[in-house]
């Protein structure tokens, strides 16, 4: 009943390739998209939209730039932490050096710098693959920690060794520093998340996603067709920086507004995100979206039933916590491995058949 | 999976209550590789409040409600915790936590509420013209730092020329903080200052130690926290560094880190900005009031504790300055924004403190509108493994304002302007 292709008549190739084949799925996104971006900044509470939803948009996006590459393109990389550390690093020092400077477009360039640098730690996937990739990766992710920690000129050699986001307005609304409303943050995250979701929708559809596939799926078979996997590898490593990068400068501007390194760019972030597109879903957007919002409304959801409405003290609840999300991912590795997202996409097979199963 | 948020957090807005009391908050954490100090400090903080609602009914008639959010010392989950609360009209925050605290300046002063940093937190904040809703009183960073340096020079002879400290660190925020300091005292006093960063959550120190042992310092200044400290003095046994010549700050200096090693502690010293010790009349209360009847938080293994008293201490200074703000407005429901009129016409004298059941347990102290930092008198204690307690070995140093009041003026300066914030200035 839901999910049919059937009565939906493609009449020209526009409308044959659009991004939503299917009508019902297409006005689901619509009316989605419709309720994020015109109902929800008036109805959030403050502590909702700081809490909740910014967090939620801003690890969708390091999903998908974490997705492009390990999902989509297979190579493995723990190094989300410290690419986001370099879009941090990148929109301060932008930020300081250029006040004037649109701080849409700090964002923008500061994703720019991190796919550089992305690349940059890119180039051994072309000799090392799998595990040995991803020590590559965890050498990455320390050495750049390190690096905003030791070198002085990153953090401006501020005392705390700290940064810290100035105000930066955009439409003459503060969108950074404390002033900033909670409703104007989150409408410039939500710009960068349906810019990018739609981005990655389209690129996994086109010639470079189907070629990161095809590395994905066998790199030898590909090359052989004629995939180019040096240009394949570093243009998946160059994407996927680049959300990441976008991810860590609003994570660090627009959410956070002070950040120090080694706290809020370690190894817990990468892996954070790595858990996300693996609950969520490898090689999915919708998995991406899933994976984020269920690694941040997990936590909320845990402490709200069992520390406000039952009771029990905090530092149980937070125990509690690592337990279940432990054993969560355990359980999707075993269970559904492909995460969410197939459990999203059994759903709809159901769909279409119901109520009508045989 | 938007109308799964929107109902989701639909939810959660109802979930939260609505507090006709004096709602308290206190950030927790409980979990995590800091909580051995996050836990006494806890303690403490709430079972005072529950003593004062067993006792008194609360604060000037009206009860404290205690809400606890756990944030495991991690500054994202503390800021969270911060925008849930601060909307059910907390009074107070404070969170124990250098990191979390250089997040808050801003928010309080945004959301007027007070943000008390009881011996951490941004030494220059004690500029109560620039940051009116932020207090570090009784003592903060550079006052202990002084005064390290001064005990150690008395140690060493009266001179500290052509000696080589060690400034061995947390490297965040709170480690840093002092470093100003120490290299204008390094300057005055000619010794080498050696800096020795170690990162969170400072549990594996395997590359340190061996650099400490080649380097060999005189002294070492130990400014750890968590599981830091504890990793720290017992590697300096195993390379067997002596002990007197290790000094923590009042944050390395927690019985729970130094009980398990016994002998091998004794002798350390540490820097302290209140009395050491459980003999205080509180305690009469605290036992028939809270631990009798079963209501004490945690699991009573720490009481008297040096972080305990501190808890005990920061929940003292936050009731009186409530106290004092119901008297100044005539009013026992009192808002956020009266609370800080209390807190900055806090006076605490010696008398004050018996009163309290704490005779004696800081130097008295009187905060006003351009100084929310107090006293900043600091003493120190050693530890003596025999009678496995501190010994405060000897008197209050005096702040030297000469050398830090113009540091706090640029500091603090320095910080306004990277953060935006505008000096409200005082009448």
């Amino acid at each position: 009943m839901f999910y049919r292709e059937a009565g939906d008549y493609k009449t020209s190739y526009v409308d044959d390739s659009q991004t939503f084949p299917i009508a019902l799925d297409r006005r689901i996104y619509m009316a989605a998209a419709v309720l994020a971006f015109l109902v929800v900044p008036f109805v959030m509470t403050d502590y909702l939209v700081n809490a909740i939803m910014m967090p939620f948009l801003i690890f969708a996006i390091a999903a998908l730039g974490l997705n492009i590459l390990t999902g989509y393109c297979g190579q493995v990389s723990l190094g989300t932490g410290g690419f986001m550390a370099v879009g941090a690093y990148s929109t301060y020092k932008l930020m300081t050096a250029f006040p004037d400077l649109n701080i849409f477009f700090i964002v923008i360039l500061s994703g720019i710098i991190t796919a550089g640098v992305g690349v940059l730690f890119g180039l051994p996937s072309l000799r090392i693959k799998g595990f040995y990739l991803a020590v590559a990766t965890l050498a990455a992710q320390f050495f750049l920690v390190w690096m905003f920690n030791k070198v002085g000129w990153f953090y401006n050699y501020s005392a705390s060794g700290q940064i810290s986001a100035p105000e930066r307005t955009v439409l003459g609304q503060a969108v950074t520093g404390a002033n900033a409303a909670p409703w104007v943050s989150y409408l410039f995250c939500l710009v960068f998340v349906f810019a990018l979701a739609w981005l990655t929708r389209n690129l996994t559809r086109g010639r470079i996603g189907r070629s990161w596939m095809a590395i994905r799926d066998m790199d030898i078979a590909a090359e052989i067709i004629g995939v180019n996997p040096l240009r394949t590898k570093l243009s998946a490593f160059a994407i996927s920086s680049f959300y990441i990068g976008i991810s860590g400068s609003l994570f660090f501007a627009v959410y956070l507004g002070a950040a120090e390194v080694g706290e809020a760019f370690g190894i817990q972030k990468s892996f954070l995100v790595l858990f996300m597109i693996i609950i969520g879903g490898l090689g999915s957007i919708f998995g991406s979206f899933a994976g984020a919002a269920f690694m941040v409304l997990l936590p909320v959801i845990l402490k709200l039933f069992f520390a406000d409405f039952i009771g029990w003290p905090t530092d149980l609840v937070a125990h509690l916590n690592f337990i279940i999300v432990g054993g969560l991912i355990v359980f999707f590795l075993i269970v559904e491995p492909h995460g969410l997202a197939a459990l999203w996409r059994t759903i709809k097979e159901k769909l279409r058949l119901w109520p009508f199963p045989h | 999976m938007f109308r799964f948020i929107a109902t989701a957090s639909l939810a959660a807005s109802i979930a939260v209550p609505a507090f006709a009391d004096l709602t308290m908050v206190s950030l927790t954490y409980r979990t995590g590789p800091y909580a051995a100090g996050g836990v006494p400090f806890s303690d403490g903080y709430a079972d005072y409040f529950t003593m004062l609602n067993e006792r008194d009914g609360g604060i000037g008639g009206e009860r404290v409600e205690l809400l606890e959010c756990e944030f495991g010392y991690n500054t994202e989950r503390g800021v969270a915790c911060y925008e849930e609360t601060v909307d059910q009209g907390a009074l107070v925050y404070q969170p124990l936590s250098t990191g979390l605290t250089l997040e808050l300046i801003e928010r309080v002063q945004q959301d007027e509420v007070v943000l008390h940093t009881m011996g951490y937190g941004l030494t220059a904040a004690s500029d109560g013209a620039t940051y009116p809703y932020v207090f570090n009183f009784p003592a903060h960073y550079w006052d202990g730092a002084v005064a390290q340096i001064a005990y150690l020079k008395e140690q060493n002879g009266g001179s500290l020329a052509g000696t080589r400290i060690m400034h061995m660190h947390h490297n965040s925020g709170y480690g840093r903080e002092p470093l100003p300091t120490l290299e204008a005292l390094a300057e005055i006093e000619g010794f080498e200052l050696l800096s020795m960063p170690i990162d969170h959550p400072g549990e594996d120190q395997s590359a340190i130690w061996p650099v400490v042992e080649a380097e060999n310092p005189d002294f070492i200044l130990l400014w750890g926290w968590g599981v830091m400290n504890r990793v720290a003095l017992e590697s300096a046994v195993e390379i067997g560094y002596p002990m007197d010549q290790m000094m923590g700050i009042w944050w390395s200096a927690a019985e729970s880190d130094l009980k398990p090693m016994r002998d091998a502690a004794h002798g350390y010293t540490s820097v302290t900005f209140h009395a050491v010790g459980d003999n205080f009349a509180i305690f009469n209360d605290l036992n028939e009031l809270v631990y009798q009847r079963d209501l004490a938080r945690g699991r009573m293994n720490n009481i008297g504790e040096a972080l305990y008293n501190r808890g005990v201490a920061a929940a003292i200074y936050a009731a009186e300055a409530i106290r004092l703000a119901q008297s100044i407005h005539s009013v026992s429901d009192v808002t956020p924004a009266m609370v800080r009129d209390g807190y900055e016409q806090l006076t605490m004298t010696a008398e004050d403190f018996e009163t309290l059941g704490m005779e004696g347990f800081t130097p008295p102290m009187e905060i006003t509108c351009t100084d929310h930092g107090g006293g900043g008198l600091v003493a120190v204690a050693q530890w003596d493994s025999t009678l496995r307690k501190w010994q405060q070995v000897t008197d209050y140093y005096a702040p030297n304002d000469a050398l830090i009041e113009p540091q706090i003026e640029s500091a603090s300066a320095a910080f306004a302007q990277s953060r935006g914030i505008t000096p409200a200035g005082c009448p």
